[in-house]
């Protein structure tokens, strides 16, 4: 594992402990985000992948531990977040275009500077679709890209992606998938995503943390130095394979060990 | 224009079915006039007599009654519906009364209000109000967790978040409720009318045409407040298609 310095950690995770039920499914975990990179998290079914990004976005109370963001606590950082369920995120009753401004009529940011953003967001995504109708108009995928587009509005110090391609068709998951790589990679984002899709997950990161089941420990810290930007093309590169194998022995392994405490 | 047809056919035959018994005298001609004297008693009955009147006053009411129930309604339903726990506390009472016939309260009403226009006006808007209540505090409690969670992690307090999100996500329950407010608020007004010390309104000219045998206008009294509850059933349908445009999308 590459260590990484405090200064260069957008986020530090120390000692994060969750329980269901009396069930641990973390237990002190460790982990730092390095800015600029998008982290993955990858592991078996209930192995806490959810649990995890929703404490550190400040969605679900830890039992124990700290996030820090650069550190400040979340309530005190900027972050997005990027739901797996678009269609119960957005807000039916606004516009596309007032999902996206929402977050920024929150900081009460002055007119001017809202539609600034939103221009901004328009061009790097390069939107050709009709922002001024309701969510439920738009395709999937145009309704995911403009879930994307809200997170990113307030400039996030972080962004957080919940499985946010798993309910779209595959062909608009690979160009998804690319025009968000590129987007974040442009604009030096730091990112985390979780996803139960391995090929996803190695695509669109630049880092992939193997977790066990639960109680999960990370058992593998899988860099992934493939060039920006990527495509279609270098899934079937044999770097790109040679992770995927990695991974998958990693996966199948902690997989086939006996969970310890059940 | 075509969806028209099915409706129109079954008034015209549920008028033949009225004038078939008319015709084999099922009934005495005066309990059952035919639907040709109905028509000409409560077109003249609108025309020169009171029923016109009497149409305006129910609708006052109701609308009153409606309005009251509305402003109680909305805002404690919604309230309500934010704090769960507060909401079960309360939950029974609201439910025992909701489901207590609003007739069985006149007397008590009586005591309360009086004989005059305020307990019409009180018992079908304390009716109404329940059905309302109930209607949005379900809806604020139904709304989606994740637009909740959405909004929380954009920013939005509590405050926020309940104009910005569950008001919102209650809308289409809220507007059922005073779909259901306002029917069960022209029930209520009709029925008092009938009963508490009335002089005119629907209610009041449907029991007094009988109490006279003007069994025509009797008929044309019951028709029109058949008309005035599926009007204003109609106008909230329609009401929640434009003004809900999102739902079930």
């Amino acid at each position: 594992m590459t260590p990484i310095t405090p200064r260069e950690a957008a986020v530090t995770v120390r000692g994060l402990s969750k329980s269901f039920r009396g069930q641990p499914v973390h237990a002190g975990l460790d982990l730092d985000l390095r800015r600029g990179d998008i982290l993955s998290v990858f592991g078996p079914n209930g192995c806490g992948k959810s649990t995890l990004i929703n404490m550190m976005a400040g969605l679900l109370e830890a039992d124990a531990g700290s996030v820090l963001f650069d550190g400040r606590t979340v309530r005190e950082a900027r972050i997005g977040y990027v739901f797996q369920n678009y269609r119960e995120a957005l807000l039916p009753w606004k516009r596309a275009a007032d999902n996206i401004r929402y977050p920024l009529r929150l900081l009460r940011q002055p007119r001017a500077q809202v539609e600034r953003r939103l221009q901004a967001l328009v061009a790097a995504f390069d939107v050709r679709f009709d922002l001024n109708r309701y969510p439920y108009e738009l395709s999937g995928g145009q309704q995911q890209l403009v879930s994307v587009m809200r997170a990113l509005a307030v400039e996030p110090e972080v962004l957080f992606l919940d499985e946010p391609f798993s309910a779209l068709d595959y062909e608009t998951t690979l160009s998804l998938r690319e025009l968000l790589g590129r987007v974040l990679k442009e604009n030096r984002i730091t990112a985390m995503l979780v996803s139960h899709d391995l090929e996803e997950s190695i695509a669109l990161s630049d880092r992939v943390l193997m977790l066990t089941r639960r109680p999960s420990r990370i058992v593998d810290d899988v860099p992934v130095p493939l060039a920006w930007p990527r495509d279609a093309a270098t899934l079937s590169s044999p770097d790109f394979v040679a992770i995927k194998r990695r991974c998958l022995d990693v996966f199948t392994a902690s997989v086939r060990a006996r969970p310890e405490a059940a | 224009m075509r969806a028209l047809v099915p409706p129109v056919l079954g008034a015209l035959g549920f008028i033949a079915f009225w004038q078939a018994a008319v015709l084999l005298r099922v009934a005495d001609p005066v309990l059952l006039p035919s639907p040709a004297e109905t028509a000409r008693d409560t077109w003249a009955a609108l025309a020169t007599g009171t029923l016109a009147h009497d149409l305006g006053r129910t609708v006052w009411r109701t609308l009153l009654s409606f309005a009251i129930a509305s402003a109680i309604g909305v805002p404690l339903g919604v309230a309500l519906g934010a704090q769960e726990r507060l909401y079960r506390a309360v939950e029974f009472v609201v439910d025992f009364f909701r489901s207590t016939p609003a007739s069985a309260l006149f007397p008590l009403f009586l005591v309360l209000f009086g004989t005059g226009e305020a307990t019409k006006i009180a018992v079908a808007a304390f009716g109404a109000a329940l059905v309302i209540l109930f209607n949005a505090a379900y809806g604020v409690m139904n709304a989606r967790r994740t637009r909740v969670l959405a909004a929380r992690v954009m920013g939005a307090g509590s405050a926020r978040i309940l104009v910005d999100v569950l008001v919102w996500e209650a809308l289409p329950q809220i507007l059922v409720g005073m779909r259901q407010g306002v029917s069960l608020a022209l029930v209520i007004v009709v029925v008092a009318e009938m009963f508490i010390g009335s002089t005119d309104g629907l209610g009041q000219r449907v029991i007094n045409a009988q109490m006279l045998f003007e069994s025509g206008l009797m008929y044309g009294a019951i028709f029109v407040a058949g008309a005035l509850g599926y009007v204003l059933n109609l106008l909230f349908l329609l009401m929640e298609k434009r003004f809900v445009h999102w739902s079930g999308k």
